[in-house]
């Protein structure tokens, strides 16, 4: 009896503490969604309340008939769409690669993830935006295309290698021993012990591109290019406080992806590598 | 493929001739092949260049071809008063950003293995700054810190602690703070997961052991707790530290280093350097420099903690 009651308070304290992290963590999205149905009018109101006082749709229908937040959408479909296939079609092959064989590439392919992982960005950026100039990308998607490949690169070959290196070796052999050639080892052995592994790399790599800003913001000049989190940004610069509604709109219509892909991939992921393999 | 297959015993692994490595290598290297170009010419190639640019004489839309000029960008900045001030406001900001977010990540976790009722809706809520991208979080706080419909003074307000509403991101000296609070909102959730994780992997029956001895939560923690997460705690720190010395969006988003440089961190001044003002050179030696300072500071921070152990 004597521990219950002496750890009742300090228990009670712990629920307190719990819930002042949630609403520190939670409360910034309640407000960011709570501005987006607001009327103009209550926006502009000096006392400003938690919950709208009318669910309006008026900042969706603005920030979606904005040209340029429809057409930046368009181009982040596109720049994180074509990403995330490359990164894919590239990465698929190396982390295998580097799973597998112990080549004197590999301990320098992992050396330089490492570092890209720390890397200062701005010692890259200048030059970059000198070699893209050379080969005509800047202000061009594909431009910003192939630098978002790159950047992706290291966390999804770490990703994608740590999923081949699961897979035990046994099933090739035995699938080799079946009489499977290389390729139809790959095809039908590692390829569907890989899919969970290969989707969660798609996601990672669909999402770092959608919500990438800085290389955009250096490398893309032209209103038309803008990728989402770009124009959002500008519409900041421009419009400033005038504008909150729409703002805060555009930005949870711009979050959907990443928040859908996110809870995807939490399911995802518990769910056991292996179990595939037993299943069949 | 069945579930014997895998539980079979280990086939024994044929030996390997040298010719049969050697071409077992020459494969992996075809297969690495698509992926190591591109990053050869966008990140290797480019990070070589930048150093070197950092010793010649580039500017923006320059003609001709430009020139080695050895240490003079370096001698330039070493006079540059405010490059200096901007990178005393980089280590203040990513100084106070590694602590406090540790010391609130570090409670949220604690809190969090103890398995209280509502914990995994916590644990999800703590992921979800993770999953948004910087260029919102930034819109959000600003929303949060509007001077005049912001809840930030709102609620300040209603507790009593402001009796006018203050500029939050605006102002001179609340700019910096304001600014380091939304750099730990959002890196408190990554911080919490390695931590959890960590204290996770904890021995249970050395802190039931340490109980058994009589020692209190407190001492259990000091004494047996912090010691065992020890190395996960100095990888964390160092990586939250490069983090924020490198981080870019946010504050760009939140200030663009306003109000008059009060924030601006020494990557948005040389982003400055180089994309407002042309000096691509400058902004190399810049980058240089700011690369040099990390590996120092990581260095001595590292000497340190294995030192201490």
């Amino acid at each position: 009896m004597t521990t219950i009651r002496r750890r009742t308070p300090g228990r009670v304290l712990s629920y307190v503490a719990l819930a002042g992290y949630v609403v520190l963590l939670g409360f910034p999205l309640v407000w960011l969604l709570s501005t987006s149905f607001k009327t103009p009018r209550e926006l502009a109101s000096v006392s400003p309340s938690l919950l709208p006082d009318s669910f309006s749709l008026t900042n969706f229908r603005h920030a979606i008939e904005q040209q340029h937040l429809l057409r930046a959408g368009a181009n982040s479909v596109l720049v994180a769409g074509c990403t995330t296939v490359l990164v894919l079609l590239v990465s698929i092959p190396a982390s295998y690669a580097l799973a597998r064989y112990r080549s004197r590439l590999r301990g320098a392919a992992i050396g330089w993830i490492l570092v890209s992982q720390v890397f200062p960005v701005i010692l890259i950026v200048v030059p970059l935006f000198l070699i893209l100039k050379q080969f005509g990308l800047i202000d061009s998607l594909v431009g910003l295309i192939l630098v978002d490949l790159v950047w992706s690169l290291p966390f999804t070959l770490w990703m994608l290698q740590g999923y081949v290196a699961k897979i035990p070796t046994e099933l090739e052999e035995a699938a080799a021993t079946d009489g499977a050639g290389r390729l139809r080892t790959l095809v039908s052995v590692v390829f569907p012990l890989l899919l969970t592994g290969i989707t969660a790399t798609a996601m990672f790599a669909f999402v770092q591109s959608w919500n990438e800003f800085f290389f955009a913001l250096v490398l893309i000049q032209d209103p038309k290019l803008n990728t989402l989190p770009l124009a959002l940004a500008r519409f900041v610069g421009q419009e400033g406080q005038v504008q909150l509604g729409p703002l805060a709109a555009g930005s949870l219509l711009s979050m959907i992806p990443s928040l859908a892909f996110f809870a995807l991939m939490q399911r995802r992921l518990t769910s056991g590598l292996l179990a595939g393999a037993v299943k069949g | 493929m069945s579930l014997p297959a895998t539980l079979d015993p280990p086939v024994p692994a044929p030996e390997r001739t040298p010719s049969r490595t050697r071409r077992r290598d020459r494969g992996g290297t075809v297969l690495v092949l698509p992926a190591l170009i591109p990053v050869a010419v966008l990140s290797v190639w480019p990070l070589l260049q930048g150093v070197y640019l950092a010793f010649t004489n580039t500017r923006a839309g320059q003609q001709g071809s430009s020139a080695f000029v050895g240490l003079r960008n370096f001698a330039d900045l070493g006079s540059y008063g405010l490059f200096w001030q901007s990178f005393r406001i980089g280590l203040v900001w990513a100084v106070s950003v590694t602590v406090l977010q540790f010391l609130l990540a570090l409670g949220l976790a604690l809190l969090l293995n103890m398995r209280l009722r509502g914990a995994g809706f916590a644990r999800v809520l703590a992921l979800i700054p993770w999953a948004m991208p910087p260029v919102i979080i930034a819109i959000m706080w600003q929303l949060m810190y509007d001077p005049r419909s912001g809840p930030v003074n709102g609620i300040l307000s209603a507790l009593g602690v402001l009796d006018h509403n203050v500029n939050w991101l605006g102002d001179f000296s609340t700019a910096l703070p304001a600014v380091v609070f939304v750099g730990v909102w959002v890196g408190m959730p990554a911080t919490t997961v390695v931590l959890l994780a960590g204290l996770q992997s904890v021995d249970e029956e050395m802190l039931e052991a340490g109980a058994v001895d009589g020692a209190g939560t407190w001492r259990r923690f000091w004494h047996l707790t912090l010691p065992s997460i020890r190395p996960v705690v100095v990888a964390i720190t160092t990586l939250d530290f490069i983090w924020s010395f490198n981080s870019f969006d946010l504050v760009y988003v939140l200030t663009a280093g306003g109000p008059g440089g009060k924030t601006m961190l020494p990557v948005l001044f040389a982003y400055n350097e180089a994309f407002k003002y042309g000096n691509f050179s400058l902004a190399a030696a810049m980058g240089v420099v700011i690369v040099v300072v990390i590996v120092a500071l990581m260095l001595v921070y590292l000497r340190a903690q294995r030192r201490a152990t």
